[in-house]
């Protein structure tokens, strides 16, 4: 997913040359082909967030779209106020990017572990948020972005995330993509858990489940027309993220349900306001906190019983 | 308007505004209103026709809540009403406490410190890369260099040879508890920004001829400058200079205000009008004698840790 954010950006900054893209002193392997092709689009600030995201806003108040680049909680909760008062609030052209969502460097421990980004960037007004679900939903957002002005927040997977959707023609910011037709239960799910979600359905149709599949590459603004048609046509609605429940993707789905009468059931699957503890790669943290296909399958089993 | 006048203008207009308003900060709109007069009497290029020309210099007060000597300079350059200052403050105003960049002639808005230098050096990393030519200038306070970001800045400045971005401090030696010295010590500062590579001019910042030669002085040389402006907290109004309580205390009515307009009028340059007390206070009261004036209210008078070791008591 973040070769894909790259190699898009690489493709967008020819035509652009307005992009500029601003790294915490990260993208070793990755950014190379960027600063090789576009050495006057590109500066690396050091390990130094605050300053990074403020001259981000700087240059975007000079007319550059600028990409803030680094990983985990660095882009966001390390200059959490720089976002707000020097981005947001001035509606700076700013694309906030994080690689590494939810457990992807799961094995380097807590501080690496992305878990309430979704939250807290939700919370700030005038910042858009994207979290695709895939290689296609990546590329999408990030020539979406490319043209959307003010402040956007994009949290990418790192790498060996698979392609789901074959193409999205009609991706649109702020709108849910439909991916399953079933009946009675729904999942909607953001960001990279995406892929646990393909196959926790392969799972559940063996128990006699068809769920209605949808993935939010834009988590705000939320769509709240899919939220509430759902919500009037299904039992349950099911959301999936890597990441704290308390404010995130789920919270987001909760908040448009409770203004509608006689919804469906809502079940959220996150980290149950906890600090992941463990040791793992990814894959084994999402299964040891319910997240992995096989959980959420077995969870939706006894949700429906 | 000479910087002078203009100077007077914004301490005149920043008493007035904190007395109508009850509003905090008027010791840092005094020490730092001789460097922004002689900006925006002398060296900022700007279009009040055209707030966002793109030509015009950049300008960011960091330390945002010296605020209403920006509103006041900016009011009197012709941005806006001078009028529109009595409103700093109140509901439904445009004039926050902190600088707003709602107001026209702002480029940024701030109040949170350590974030101008940043901004700044990222709007001086885009000229470079568009090959513009203007300037610019951003003001901090000293207490404000505490922040770590500043040093983030400062080291991102000089790496990338931003010689298009001039730094202020408005090195009044107090910040919001006591004197810079007795919070976080951090003197010499012009010796630190020295060893972070940058262009250091030290001048008395509340010296006209000083700020104008050491700002016009300053060459491209392929490093940022820093001008370390020595002033006083509270300039102009002898009670309030170097002492710790008008950062937050307002001129109340009664001597308060009498005396700071008095000892105002008697500093007045020629050819310049009160446009609020035209010809100063008659009568004006005196402070009685239980006044809370010329005391020491810094913190350290009266924070005595015991474990601090003795050589190091503050």
């Amino acid at each position: 997913m973040r070769d894909t954010f790259i190699r898009t950006l690489t493709e967008l900054a020819d035509k652009n040359p307005n992009i500029e893209v601003v790294s915490g002193d990260l993208g070793f392997g990755v950014l190379k082909p960027f600063w090789e092709s576009h050495p006057n689009q590109f500066v690396n600030a050091g390990i130094a967030e605050q300053n990074l995201t403020s001259v981000a806003a700087g240059m975007a108040l000079e007319g550059k779209t600028v990409f803030t680049y680094s990983i985990g909680n660095f882009p966001t909760l390390r200059c959490l106020e720089q976002i707000r008062n020097d981005c947001a609030y001035h509606d700076a052209n700013v694309k906030v990017i994080c690689v590494g969502g939810g457990f992807v460097y799961g094995s380097l421990g807590m501080s690496h572990h992305a878990t309430e980004d979704i939250a807290i960037m939700r919370s700030l007004p005038n910042v858009t948020i994207f979290c695709p679900g895939d290689l296609v939903e990546a590329e999408a957002v990030t020539r979406a972005i490319a043209d959307y002005p003010g402040t956007c927040y994009v949290r990418l997977g790192r790498g060996g995330e698979k392609q789901i959707h074959s193409s999205l023609p009609d991706f649109e910011i702020g709108k849910a993509i439909p991916v399953s037709k079933g009946e009675k239960i729904a999942i909607f799910s953001t960001g990279a858990i995406f892929e646990e979600i393909e196959e926790a359905k392969d799972i559940l149709r063996k128990s006699g489940i068809n769920p209605t599949v949808y993935t939010f590459p834009t988590v705000k603004p939320i769509d709240t027309k899919v939220i509430k048609e759902i919500a009037s046509t299904h039992d349950i609605i099911v959301t999936c993220e890597e990441h704290n429940l308390p404010g995130g993707f789920g919270s987001a789905v909760a908040e448009v349900l409770a203004e509608v009468p006689n919804h469906a059931r809502l079940v959220r699957i996150g980290m149950n306001d906890q600090y992941c503890t463990l040791v793992g790669d990814q894959k084994y943290l999402r299964h040891q906190y319910g997240m992995s296909g096989k959980k959420i399958a077995e969870r939706i089993i006894f949700e429906v019983k | 308007m000479t910087s002078e006048q203009l100077a007077w203008k914004i301490r005149r207009h920043g008493v007035e505004m904190t007395h109508l308003s009850g509003g905090s900060h008027i010791g840092a709109v005094m020490s730092v209103a001789d460097v922004i007069a002689v900006l925006y009497a002398e060296i900022l290029n700007f279009d009040i026709e055209n707030p966002k020309s793109e030509n015009r210099d950049r300008f960011i007060l960091s330390k945002g809540h010296a605020g209403a000597a920006i509103y006041a300079a900016l009011a009197e350059s012709g941005f806006f009403e001078t009028e529109e200052l009595k409103t700093h403050y109140q509901n439904g105003s445009r004039l926050s406490g902190h600088v707003s960049h709602h107001v026209p002639g702002v480029d940024f808005s701030t109040g949170s410190l350590g974030h101008g230098l940043s901004a700044a050096a990222g709007m001086a990393l885009a000229a470079k890369q568009d090959g513009k030519s203007h300037k610019n200038y951003v003001i901090l306070g000293d207490g404000e260099c505490n922040e770590g970001s500043v040093w983030e800045a400062a080291l991102f400045a000089v790496h990338f040879g931003l010689d298009n971005l001039i730094c202020i401090v408005d090195h009044n030696k107090m910040q919001s508890l006591d004197f810079c010295d007795n919070t976080l010590s951090s003197t010499p500062l012009a010796g630190i920004w020295q060893s972070f590579g940058w262009n250091v001019i030290e001048i008395d910042g509340n010296s006209h001829d000083q700020c104008r030669e050491s700002l016009k002085s300053i060459q491209a040389n392929g490093k940022p400058t820093v001008i370390i402006a020595n002033t006083i907290k509270g300039k102009g109004v002898s009670y309030m200079e170097n002492d710790i309580l008008w950062h937050y205390r307002f001129p109340h009515d009664g001597w308060e205000y009498d005396m700071a307009v008095s000892e105002l009028h008697k500093a007045k340059p020629d050819g310049v009008e009160d446009p609020y007390t035209p010809d100063g206070i008659i009568n004006p009261a005196i402070p009685p004698e239980d006044a809370d004036i010329f005391k020491d209210h810094t913190m350290s008078a009266t924070y005595k840790p015991t474990w601090f070791g003795k050589e190091k008591q503050l």
